[in-house]
């Protein structure tokens, strides 16, 4: 993966810029040594690593400010940072950069169950925003898988969806406001506790801008009211098409399920033997869960369960309980951790027509075959996102660059049925150079556009979602002040 | 179209349907003769239609699958007068949304994707069909109530959603302002989903919605009826329910009453005291208290009477004042960056926005 040369001239100011940051920062949070600056080499895209010239963790919206102040006057590249949990690469440094971290901006700021909102620091986690407000009963519907991990930051920077999001939605239908700090230095308050801009949709075009825009330092989240309860059915098809096609008449019967999740064969192979969930073997497994009363929920599994009959199931399995609900789940929730017990794996991310989805596991079947890497598909079925795990071995010379490519045919799949390179993670690094499968030069030229007037220099997290002799140009080194 | 634009020399009015009362100089660019679906798969809850097709033909199309734009877009003509026909272009580009925004989200948080000319006549592409798509900066957003100033909509591609078996709905009789939005905020804050949240103080009734199933909506009437403990309520069946939402939407109150029109956004337990504050002759609240329509005299500065609070007001009939709430500075320098990058020579609904 090709990333900028460090400029020489930056790492040349190195010890003026900590100096001047630690002018507005405490000493504990300007991190500059070597040996400690490691620590932010890389996020959860593993494969690359570069370490920071410095990292900064500011504790106030106002010292962010002053960071990005400094960072401005000197023409330093600044990467955002919120867990570090990005699958993209969307907070990997290069090494003549300052990593910007959140995670010591957590604080719950105020909490309105009337008008059904939270209003955090974005360094908190995601699970700790629904832990905030559960006592009432309420949640934070996005659901990432890393929600344990990831912060509010990371999600907006990415517009992060989840497993439930076919009902909820995605982090972009579920932010009402931020404070957003640009990299001049300047705090800009965006929406609040209404709904709906005033003028143009400023927030909207921010959440999901993988942090070029501005560092997005709180954030209005709205919360909802946790259904009575939810319930999965578990229903095996030995052919793909069908579960395929069992989906959309779940879809056009009227059945709205919160979750619809899909696991091909080699996937449910892998989970069985490493999480012995009970699965029966076979071609396709869909989890569908449904929420409400009990008696709501038994009337929507039984309509599930009706259209899953017309399409003969080899297994047809619903849950009445918890303990049978948490069974039902288990194999897929241990899915990631089942396929990387085989081997190192390359998570994708595209998303595709639901009904090409027969169409795109036979292709993918038949290039694993060509490109002699195993793959698994487990992915939210209702959607289209899918999530193609890629089998290489890291130690084999040439397996990772074998497994890249049998990745990017993939994913240029997924934009030649009519969808996109990635309904969830981002583009960061990862899909940087494959933006133009996707968008035509004037389409990314107006993208890049916008970037122009919230960071005029290119100087935040600049290496990322725009191949880089696109943005080239623009990403030439800003003059410092002297 | 993008002949069109990149040939004007002089300022250009765009018109859907010319249906939402929003005027500027200009010649008229219509995009009606841009018509038609384009694609409509109901397994994927998904279509892609042209931006002038009208809004009545999607519906029709939609209806016919037993689907529905769930945002539930508002037809302005009764209230401003107007005829014509409104266009899911002219939608979007308003980012229209009806009383089931509360629940389901609005216009924009509907639309995936969009094709688009800019000022200069560039056409440009952002999003696409699918439901999930972080692919690059979200353009798309940006357009959806834009109206028509960073780009005129050619295209758009957007998530429809399945219409329930039926509808009820519940209406609370006899409470003031404040009793009502708060009672509003209490079922809102249930797990029972409601779909609609009004208050009408003229004639102090309080609306709630249930949509679904039927043993659902039956379930759920009776669960809210229990929560709420009002002393007087009735339950609408699903065709009256449908009428009073329907009126609800299009703010039939006000449709042959003289005056401006205001509509505040505004956080739902601020409404009464907004209310109160803004010095109107007629209210109705939607969004359960987040939504206010306000009825005032000719040339009443509602925005002056309402100071500072967390939200905003358009004037959606009168011409007295600026249409849209003035940005702050932080806010106004970045809109107006955008613009000049969108719309260079400033041509598209040239003043409408700022």
């Amino acid at each position: 993966m090709e990333m900028p040369v460090p400029d020489a001239a930056v790492l040349a100011r190195k010890g003026r810029v900590v100096q001047r940051l630690l002018t507005v920062l405490p000493s504990d949070a300007v991190i500059h040594e070597e040996a400690e600056t490691r620590a932010y080499e890389c996020d959860a895209l593993t494969a690359y690593r570069c370490a920071p010239m410095v990292a900064v963790l500011p504790s106030t919206t106002e010292e962010v400010a002053q960071v990005l102040r400094i960072c401005h006057q000197e023409g330093v590249p600044v990467v955002p940072r919120g867990s570090g949990t990005s699958l993209a690469g969307g907070a990997l440094p290069t090494a003549d950069s300052v990593i910007l971290g959140v995670a010591r901006m957590n604080d719950v700021l105020e909490t309105d169950y009337d008008n059904r909102f939270i209003r955090v620091q974005t360094g908190r986690t995601n699970l700790s925003v629904t832990g905030a407000v559960e006592e009432g009963g309420f949640f934070y519907a996005p659901d990432p898988s890393s929600q344990l991990a990831c912060a509010i930051a990371g999600n907006i920077a990415m517009n992060s969806g989840g497993a439930h999001c076919l009902k909820y939605g995605v982090t972009t239908n579920n932010l009402m406001g931020v404070t957003m700090v640009t990299m001049e230095g300047e705090i800009v308050k965006i929406g609040g506790a209404h709904l709906d801009a005033a003028g143009l949709d400023l927030l909207g075009l921010v959440c999901g801008s993988e942090g070029q825009l501005g560092v997005v330092t709180e954030a209005t989240l709205r919360i909802l009211h946790k259904p009575e309860g939810a319930r999965p059915v578990l229903m095996g098809f030995d052919d793909n098409e069908v579960a395929g096609a069992c989906v959309s008449d779940i879809i056009k019967a009227g059945v709205l399920p919160v979750a619809i999740e899909f696991m091909d064969r080699p996937c449910i192979e892998a989970t069985e033997a490493f999480a012995h969930a009970g699965y029966p073997m076979c071609e396709a497994l869909l989890i569908v869960e449904v929420e409400g009363s009990d008696a709501e929920i038994d009337h929507q599994l039984e309509l599930i369960m009706e259209i899953a009959r017309r399409h003969n199931p080899v297994e047809l399995r619903q849950s009445r309980s918890t303990e049978e609900s948490a069974a039902i789940w288990l194999g897929r929730k241990s899915a990631f951790g089942a396929m990387g017990q085989i081997n190192d794996y390359m998570c994708l991310d595209g998303t595709i027509p639901v009904s090409s989805l027969p169409h795109v596991l036979r292709r993918i079947g038949e290039m694993s075959k060509e490109y002699g890497l195993k793959v698994g598909n487990v992915f939210h079925a209702g959607d289209g996102n899918m999530h193609p795990l890629i089998l290489f071995d890291a130690n084999k010379p040439g397996d990772l660059e074998l497994c890249e490519a049998f990745g990017a045919d993939i994913l240029k799949l997924c934009v030649e049925v009519g969808g996109c390179l990635t309904g969830e993670h981002g583009v960061g690094i990862e899909k940087r150079d494959l933006m133009r499968e996707q968008y035509a030069p004037a389409d990314l030229e107006a993208q890049m556009a916008v970037k122009d007037v919230f960071d005029p220099a290119w100087l935040l997290n600049p290496a990322k979602v725009f191949p880089l002799d696109a943005s080239r140009s623009r990403r030439q080194p800003a003059v410092a002040a002297e | 179209m993008a002949a069109i634009i990149s040939a004007a020399r002089e300022p250009l009015h765009i018109v859907g349907g010319g249906t939402r009362g929003v005027h500027t100089a200009g010649a008229p660019l219509e995009t009606s003769a841009l018509s038609g679906i384009t694609l409509y798969e109901p397994g994927a809850m998904t279509m892609v239609v042209k931006a002038g097709t009208p809004v009545a033909e999607i519906e029709d199309a939609l209806a016919r699958e037993n689907q529905r734009l769930a945002f539930e877009p508002m037809d302005h003509r009764r209230l401003l007068g107007r005829t014509g026909t409104p266009t899911i272009g002219g939608v979007m580009a308003a980012n229209v949304s009806g009383p089931r925004r509360i629940s389901v989200g609005s216009a924009r948080d509907f639309l995936l994707g969009v094709r688009y000319v800019d000022g200069m006549g560039r056409t440009i592409k952002n999003g696409g069909r699918v439901m999930k798509n972080v692919t690059g900066y979200d353009l798309v957003k940006l357009m959806a109530g834009s109206f028509g100033t960073l780009g005129v909509l050619s295209e758009i591609s957007m998530k429809v959603l399945p219409c329930p078996e039926t509808e009820a709905t519940l209406v609370l009789h006899g409470l003031e302002d404040g009793a009502a939005i708060s009672t509003l905020a209490r079922a809102l804050g249930s797990p029972f989903e409601v779909t609609g949240a009004a208050h009408d103080p003229s004639q102090k009734q309080t609306s709630l919605r249930v949509e679904g199933f039927r043993a659902s909506v039956h379930y759920r009437t009776g669960a809210l009826q229990n929560l709420l403990s009002v002393a007087d309520m009735t339950v609408l069946d699903a065709d009256a329910s449908a009428a009073h939402w329907c009126a609800i939407r299009d703010v039939d109150w006000f449709k042959d009453v003289a005056g401006d029109l205001w509509r505040v956004s505004c956080k739902p337990s601020d409404g009464p005291v907004l209310a109160a504050r803004a010095g109107a002759q007629g209210v109705l609240y939607d969004w359960a208290g987040g939504l206010i329509w306000l009825r005032c005299a000719v040339g009443h500065d509602v925005r002056a009477a309402l100071g500072d609070y967390d939200g905003h007001a358009t004037l959606v009939r009168g011409d007295g004042f600026a249409r849209f709430e003035p940005e702050s500075a932080a806010l106004a320098r970045l809109t107006s960056g955008l613009r000049t990058r969108f719309d260079p020579r400033g041509i598209l609904n040239a003043g409408l926005m700022g």
